[in-house]
């Protein structure tokens, strides 16, 4: 009797083992996603779920991926991160060990895409975070080498300052340039001091590098300083919620002169919170709606049908991320977490909505442009392209 | 000495919100001993009264914060006669876990309606004049006086009303006063309704000033505030607006003077040694336990 049952038990734990069995002889292709559907940033939790179901949708629509000569229908698995660097972990842990993925999207926000790229890297699951700009998201951070697991579909933050301090110099003509930033953020500070660094190397001098904490609200006295040092443009990579706070009480103080920003300005929410306060002025990000390609029209077409919204940058950077795993996965020709990583590693190139990307064996970032905007009569509009 | 001014007028400003929310924590704490940890919630939810009465009712600047006063007064009142009072003959632990409790309530309440920041509508036209090189805004203006206007007034009530005598005679000693005839509930509401729309008053100018706000708003300030009160000597209402004032002034004037990254490292560090040197606050006062 006992031995009975105890073959049931083994019978039955197989069958489980086997019907749960790595992408490799199911029928179906597992993809993870983990976004911040609740939490702080809810609204880029949303814009990553939307672009993730219409990706899975319209593979599914047309029958499915096809991979080393057959059709696989993908199975998408959303995890809610709740904004909180433990649960992204775990939620990674969960989709590898129990759901089986062959590979993750997500997190967005690098905070939590740090975390569950440990995660993956461990269990040697290919993860792609959309949205993750600071460089210890792909590069580990105890032996500096870049994590073999992980990509991103973004550039990264020393670009980003890089390419807001040139367009400072060259476009605006600035040579003092003042910065304010969330110290507490490690996206802002990345940010902040890469900036600093490109505009002094050629040339530029920062006459002010101000600094407060996330839940600031008055800047009044890091303004009233930064005026006094009277620079030519202000740079404020902050987030989306505090850049109009920022901006409406510089003017207040008299502050005349331009302000910058990077791609955490990007989102339409900028514009309700900051109304004509925030006119003429500029922010580097990953895609303009209004200049874009075929690829990113029809995006932009079917997901405003589709959800009524233009897509934000996190949409966006969904969709690719997206576009990269499924190619991976032709181009590796079968459904093996190892070789979708290899393949993704050397995409010699992706038309993607943010543009074109290209990976290189030895790092998990892309090669791709970044473009800068500008808001006009509340809208954001293309002002130019910045080239690796 | 015009940047100097400049950071005195933003230091003022700062502190007279700070003062005000100061009040409320300092007047519930002189009548009934307790620290109501959901003030800083109040006040944005005072803010949050002034987005609705601002954006939907499309009232101006004088009906908002009139509104908003009353509306979180009333909300105050309520939450005494809830929360706090069936506690009033519990340990002092119990009723100040209840206030945050009431807190994280608030909190999350609002949470459930405006997950995302709000943009508050201007209310003032804002103008901008500047005078000897210092730069001098209409709100700030308002925003100064208003807070003085109110300040005077709660020192006219609580010093030359009969309300305020029974106030202060409650602070001073809770058993003998009903004997007295002082019908002690009325004053504990009246007292929460004065402080919350306090509170409220603070919420909405403050919105004025920082027009973005959310439902985690309440928490940095409201701490601040009461520490204001706290180093003010709390209990003690002209403290609370002395403190409030100071702790504007550090802030600002730290970050002012000093790479703005010490902010509140140096500015926690000098009330620290403030508290040192005057344990009961600059106003406050020892008070003997009576057995």
């Amino acid at each position: 009797m006992r031995k009975a049952v105890l073959f049931l038990l083994i019978f039955v734990m197989t069958a489980a083992l086997v019907g749960c069995g790595g992408g490799g002889g199911a029928a179906t292709i597992k993809v993870g996603g983990i976004g911040e559907l609740t939490g702080d940033i809810p609204a880029v939790g949303a814009s990553f779920k939307n672009a993730a179901e219409m990706a899975v949708k319209e593979v599914n629509d047309a029958g499915g991926l096809e991979v080393g000569g057959k059709k696989y229908p993908i199975e998408l698995f959303i995890e809610d991160n709740a904004g909180k660097a433990d649960q992204s972990a775990s939620a990674a842990q969960k989709l590898i060990t129990q759901q089986n993925v062959v590979a993750i999207i997500g997190p967005n926000a690098s905070r939590y895409a740090i975390p569950a790229s440990e995660v993956a890297e461990s269990s040697k699951v290919v993860l792609i975070s959309p949205w993750s700009t600071n460089p210890k998201t792909t590069i580990d951070a105890k032996t500096n080498a870049p994590k073999r697991y992980v990509f991103r579909a973004c550039f990264i933050d020393p670009f980003q300052g890089r390419v807001v301090a040139k367009f400072a110099l060259d476009n605006l003509k600035a040579t003092k340039a003042a910065v304010l930033y969330d110290v507490a953020s490690e996206y802002n500070k990345g940010i902040a001091e890469f900036f600093k660094q490109t505009f002094e190397e050629n040339g530029g001098t920062v006459v002010a590098f101000e600094t407060y904490t996330t839940g600031d609200k008055d800047f009044s006295a890091q303004l009233t300083k930064i005026k006094e040092a009277n620079p030519d443009v202000v740079f404020l990579p902050n987030y989306y919620s505090e850049v109009p706070l920022q901006i409406q009480q510089g003017k207040r103080l008299g502050i005349t002169v331009p302000f910058l920003g990077s791609d955490s300005w990007g989102s339409n929410e900028l514009i309700s919170l900051c109304g004509a306060d925030c006119e003429g002025y500029y922010f580097s990000t990953h895609y303009a709606p209004d200049a874009a390609t075929p690829v990113a029209q029809k995006f932009i077409k079917d997901y405003t049908d589709k959800y009524g919204k233009v897509p934000d940058d996190v949409a966006a950077l969904t969709y690719d991320a997206f576009g990269l795993l499924w190619m991976a996965l032709k181009n590796a020709g079968q459904v093996d977490r190892e070789a979708v990583r290899n393949a993704l590693a050397q995409i010699p190139k992706y038309e993607g909505v943010t543009g074109t990307m290209q990976f290189k064996e030895g790092s998990g970032d892309p090669i791709k442009s970044a473009v800068i905007l500008q808001i006009k009569d509340g809208k954001f509009v293309w002002f130019a392209n910045a080239n690796p | 000495m015009t940047y100097f001014l400049q950071q005195v007028l933003n230091a003022l400003q700062l502190g007279s919100i700070y003062a005000l929310i100061a009040l409320g924590y300092t007047m519930v704490y002189g009548i009934l001993t307790m620290i109501n940890f959901a003030h800083g919630d109040l006040f944005m939810v005072g803010a949050f009264f002034c987005f609705i009465a601002a954006t939907f009712l499309k009232l101006p600047f004088v009906p908002t914060l009139l509104l908003s006063m009353a509306g979180v007064a009333l909300l105050g009142v309520t939450i005494e006669r809830v929360a706090y009072k069936p506690l009033r003959q519990a340990p002092r632990v119990s009723a100040i876990i209840t206030a945050l409790g009431v807190g994280l309530f608030l909190e999350n309440f609002t949470l459930v309606f405006s997950p995302y920041p709000q943009h508050v509508p201007t209310l003032i036209e804002n103008k901008t004049w500047i005078i000897g090189g210092v730069a001098i805004s209409s709100l700030q203006v308002i925003i100064i006086l208003l807070a003085l206007v109110l300040m005077i007034l709660l020192d006219l009530i609580v010093r030359r009303t009969m309300v305020g005598m029974a106030m202060r005679a409650i602070s001073w000693d809770k058993s003998i006063v009903p004997l007295m005839g002082v019908p002690v509930n009325l004053i504990i509401s009246i007292t929460f309704a004065i402080g919350t729309s306090l509170g409220a008053a603070a919420g909405t100018m403050y919105s004025l000033a920082f027009p973005v706000i959310d439902p985690y708003m309440g928490i940095l300030v409201g701490w601040k505030a009461f520490i204001s009160a706290v180093v003010g000597g709390i209990g003690n209402i002209r403290g609370a607006m002395i403190g409030g004032f100071i702790l504007g002034a550090v802030e600002i004037l730290v970050a002012a003077f000093l790479p703005s990254t010490y902010r509140d490292f140096v500015a926690f560090a000098l009330l620290l040694v403030l508290l040192i040197f005057r344990p009961y606050g600059i106003l406050g006062k020892p008070r003997p336990q009576k057995v």
